[in-house]
């Protein structure tokens, strides 16, 4: 554990650390491990998409609108993580915090309409034992899901600790990394918005 | 559920495992208690970050593990030694199949390469631990909290019976009802995090944590092996999660992925699972390769031959790995166009491999050869090994994959790499750096009684089931008929298999009697090595382990240092404060919420699932709020432990 403490002013405060360093490497390569979890899921639902057996077809019952307002809100909430790393590289504590709160609002509106929306499914006659495609969706869209409500636990604790220490390389670290779970999420559900809904709704309506 | 189905009931044998199972705990816990172990087994072991004691306990793990499923085996084999035995019914032997093969692949193989891992990497790589210490405890917990799972289904609840591969629809609720599937669903759930954390930590390890000079294409060939195998396992682990979740959820909540009914898809766990299962046979033979060429190269007095082929041909063997599962299962319908591909690819492994063969062959001529016990396990690597590659050419070959599919062609060819190649390698390892772990070698003489009654054995066991298979005698039969002819050759085979199990005792009781007498090293140096693990001065590292970080100058640098007798003296001007890891008890009771969760789990219950889950996340959400930054060993101190006169 050498402590090579680098202090060029334009090293940003999360790789001013050893430990900052290593961890930031770390996610990084597990976030790779996460690409070949999605990929999983994604390939089992492919494979299992027009298996409906004698339920309805995912591209049947999806609603652009609640698609949309979704995508919207995720998107939205990349943009506002960018601007609250852009905000701590400026040392910028309450920019940071204040940007991070407008993402995770913007992160629990989403789980809003996810769920609104499953419950909608559910209501229609699809749930997760209709058939092997429905099984495919909920466990796919659900993991993504589960990842973005863990995210809005784990920001949070994070922001806790900012705002009871303030900046420094280690509380910074942890900023950064979470911001790099919060963008991946977003990469995903581009993936999730293309092959699931689009390929869905358009398939189903020719 | 009454208790008389939550405990496992009416077989003597199960009693009897009862019986030493309680016996062992009371054992255990009056040792603990009349000596007043408590504190040291909290402060030494359970809330260690220390690479070498986490790899200690990943090994003894293993060993332990070694036994137990070696005990199936030899239950196994028992059973099949005439025919029409009725030794154990048909249930049972599904159940003891199931567990052999799950426990030697992922609770002996992995954590055995692992635990040698663990102690050897950092130390060759001259660092003073891994990249996070912290998260190498939660992985060694996490691991042997799912062994535990796995291992208490056959007193409570009852053990899978589905094979190791549990193929659906054969491992769905209807045909494997109760929670026996479920441990092995659990089970592998919780170790495979472990697993898949090692990959993420030794592979920062590796790239981050080297000691300057010491450049990528200057590392050791088991460190290399160890980076290969890390990014195999990264790709490989989260599809096995996958899958395991997605079997847990038909089998829990009633979802349609692999079962015949909702349109399911049970081809799909197949695939899925060899998706893992054959990257994760070069995640336990990759790491061997890499311990072979250490050990080949230093008994040889020679630098080994063609590092850089070694290099390639395990990235290719990296690549390959995942694009060979078909292979698995050629007869069950994907057409001659898919078989073919898979088969090329399968045969084109065998290349790199070859390469490797070739390369330890040249690394012995014209050497010094030195006949030590890691040694004899190498040569006898090499000559066993090539048989297992033989014959899983053959098998690659789709068309006659026809003729030898399920039979004890594959048990014996499977056998002869696995029991060769991964199990050899870990005997070697564990002599070779057994002086670096305990202060002393294992005794000599004995370690060659192992070796011959073990190869032997290991020879006479399986040799016979090629001709079985060729034969037509199916794999996983609990019995067979008198008139099938299959009789003495198996019974051939059951007294190898009781051959290696003796050569397992005398390993035990080499351990025993190495501890009692044997010489205690000097020095840091046991075998006259060429990496940098055996340039410490003691010869159990310090925990902080180089008190001055070496500088490297080339590949084998310890070694040309000892040749031009230049071995650095370390001078107290020298040390500076090191910057150690504080232990830690979260990764422990983490863990055992773990146990908590995936327990509620196997038997539906999902208060008690929930429960643990909970406090999974309780103690990530306690450790993220913990700034702890470790502590200074003082120059002081690092001067009496290395004894340094001023």
């Amino acid at each position: 554990m050498a402590h090579a403490e680098t202090h060029d002013p334009n090293t940003p405060l999360e790789y001013r650390s050893e430990t900052g360093r290593l961890n930031i490497l770390g996610f990084w390569i597990f976030l790779g491990a996460e690409i070949a979890l999605f990929a999983t899921l994604f390939a089992t639902y492919m494979v299992l998409e027009h298996r409906i057996a004698d339920g309805p077809s995912p591209g049947e019952l999806f609603e652009v609108k609640s698609l949309l307002i979704q995508t919207f809100l995720l998107l939205t909430s990349s943009f506002t993580c960018g601007l609250a790393v852009h905000e701590m590289r400026r040392q910028n504590v309450k920019g940071l915090i204040t940007w991070m709160a407008i993402t995770l609002g913007l992160g629990l509106g989403f789980l809003y309409f996810e769920i609104e929306e499953f419950l909608h499914f559910i209501h229609e006659g699809a749930n997760i034992g209709t058939s092997a495609a429905w099984s495919g969706f909920f466990v796919l869209v659900g993991t993504h899901g589960a990842h973005v409500t863990f995210g809005i636990f784990w920001v949070t604790m994070v922001l806790i600790q900012v705002a009871k220490r303030g900046l420094t390389p280690a509380t910074s670290a942890k900023v950064f990394i979470t911001s790099l779970y919060w963008h991946f999420l977003d990469v995903v559900w581009i993936f999730i918005f293309t092959a699931v809904y689009l390929m869905g709704m358009v398939t189903h309506n020719g | 559920m009454k208790w008389d189905e939550f405990f496992v009931t009416g077989d003597p044998m199960i009693y009897g495992a009862d019986v030493s199972i309680v016996l062992t705990m009371v054992g255990i816990l009056f040792y603990l208690t009349k000596y007043k172990k408590w504190k040291w087994l909290w402060d030494e072991w359970l809330t260690t970050v220390d690479h070498k004691k986490l790899g200690i306990m990943y090994i003894v793990s293993a060993v332990l593990m070694l036994f137990r499923g070696g005990v199936d085996a030899l239950l196994m084999r028992t059973q099949l030694a005439v025919p029409e035995a009725k030794f154990l019914d048909s249930q049972h032997y599904n159940e003891i199949f199931t567990t052999h093969g799950t426990i030697m692949i992922i609770f002996m193989a992995m954590p055995f390469l692992i635990g040698l891992i663990n102690v050897v990497v950092p130390l060759q790589i001259g660092a003073r631990d891994v990249a996070y210490p912290y998260l190498n405890a939660v992985s060694f917990w996490t691991f042997f909290i799912g062994a535990m799972l796995f291992n208490i289904s056959f007193v409570i609840g009852g053990s899978p019976s589905a094979g190791w591969t549990s193929y659906m629809p054969l491992a769905s609720n209807e045909l494997s009802p109760g929670p026996g599937q479920n441990y092995y669903l659990l089970g592998l759930q919780i170790a495979g995090i472990g697993t898949l954390l090692t990959g993420i930590n030794f592979l920062v390890t590796i790239l981050k944590m080297r000691a300057p000079g010491m450049t990528l294409f200057r590392m050791p060939m088991f460190t290399w092996s160890s980076l290969v195998t890390m990014v195999i396992i990264i790709f490989a682990f989260p599809i096995l999660t996958v899958a395991l979740a997605l079997m847990t959820f038909d089998r829990l909540f009633g979802s349609h992925f692999f079962t015949l009914q909702g349109a399911g898809m049970d081809m799909l766990w197949a695939n899925l699972f060899w998706l893992w299962g054959h990257p994760e046979v070069y995640i336990v033979i990759l790491p061997a390769f890499g311990m072979f060429s250490e050990i080949i190269s230093t008994f040889s007095r020679k630098t080994l031959f063609g590092y850089k082929a070694m290099i390639w041909s395990m990235l290719l063997i990296a690549g390959y790995s995942f694009l060979v599962w078909v292979h698995h299962f050629f007869t069950m319908g994907s057409g001659a166009l898919v078989n073919s591909v898979f088969s090329i690819t399968t045969m084109a492994i065998g290349i790199p491999t070859g390469v490797k063969i070739f390369n330890w062959l040249f690394t012995m001529y014209r050497g010094k050869i030195q006949f030590t016990t890691p040694m004899l396990w190498s040569l006898g690597f090499i000559v066993n090994f090539v048989i297992g590659g033989v014959t899983g050419v053959m098998l690659a070959m789709a068309a006659a994959d026809y003729q030898y599919h399920n039979t004890y062609f594959l048990v014996s060819h499977f056998h002869y790499v696995l029991i060769a190649g991964t199990v050899f390698a870990c005997f070697a390892g564990l002599i070779y750096w057994y002086p670096k772990m305990f202060g002393y070698k294992l005794n000599e003489r004995i370690g060659k009684w192992v070796f011959w009654v073990f190869t032997i054995g290991f020879n006479v066991c399986f040799f016979p089931q090629y001709f079985l298979g060729l034969d037509g005698m199916p794999r996983r039969v609990y019995t067979y008929s008198e008139e099938s002819g299959w009789g003495p050759l198996n019974m051939v085979s059951t007294i190898g298999g009781f051959m290696m199990g003796i050569a397992f005792l005398i390993l035990v009781y080499n351990m025993y009697y190495s501890f009692r007498y044997a010489k205690r090293e000097t020095t840091g140096d046991a075998w006259d090595g060429r990496t940098l693990e055996w340039s410490t001065p003691t010869a159990m590292p310090p925990f902080y382990n180089f008190a001055k970080i070496p500088e490297v100058t080339g590949l084998d640098h310890f070694w040309r240092q000892k040749q031009a007798g230049k071995v650095e003296k370390l001078k107290a001007e020298d040390i500076k404060p090191i910057h150690m890891p504080s232990n830690s008890g979260v990764p422990f009771i983490m863990a055992s919420f773990f146990f908590v969760a995936g327990f509620g789990m196997v038997f539906d219950w999902m208060w008690m699932a929930i429960a643990g889950i909970i406090g999974v996340f309780g103690t990530l959400f306690y450790r993220s709020f913990e700034y702890d930054d470790g502590y200074y060993v003082s120059v002081e101190e690092v001067i009496e432990t290395e004894k340094i006169s001023k």
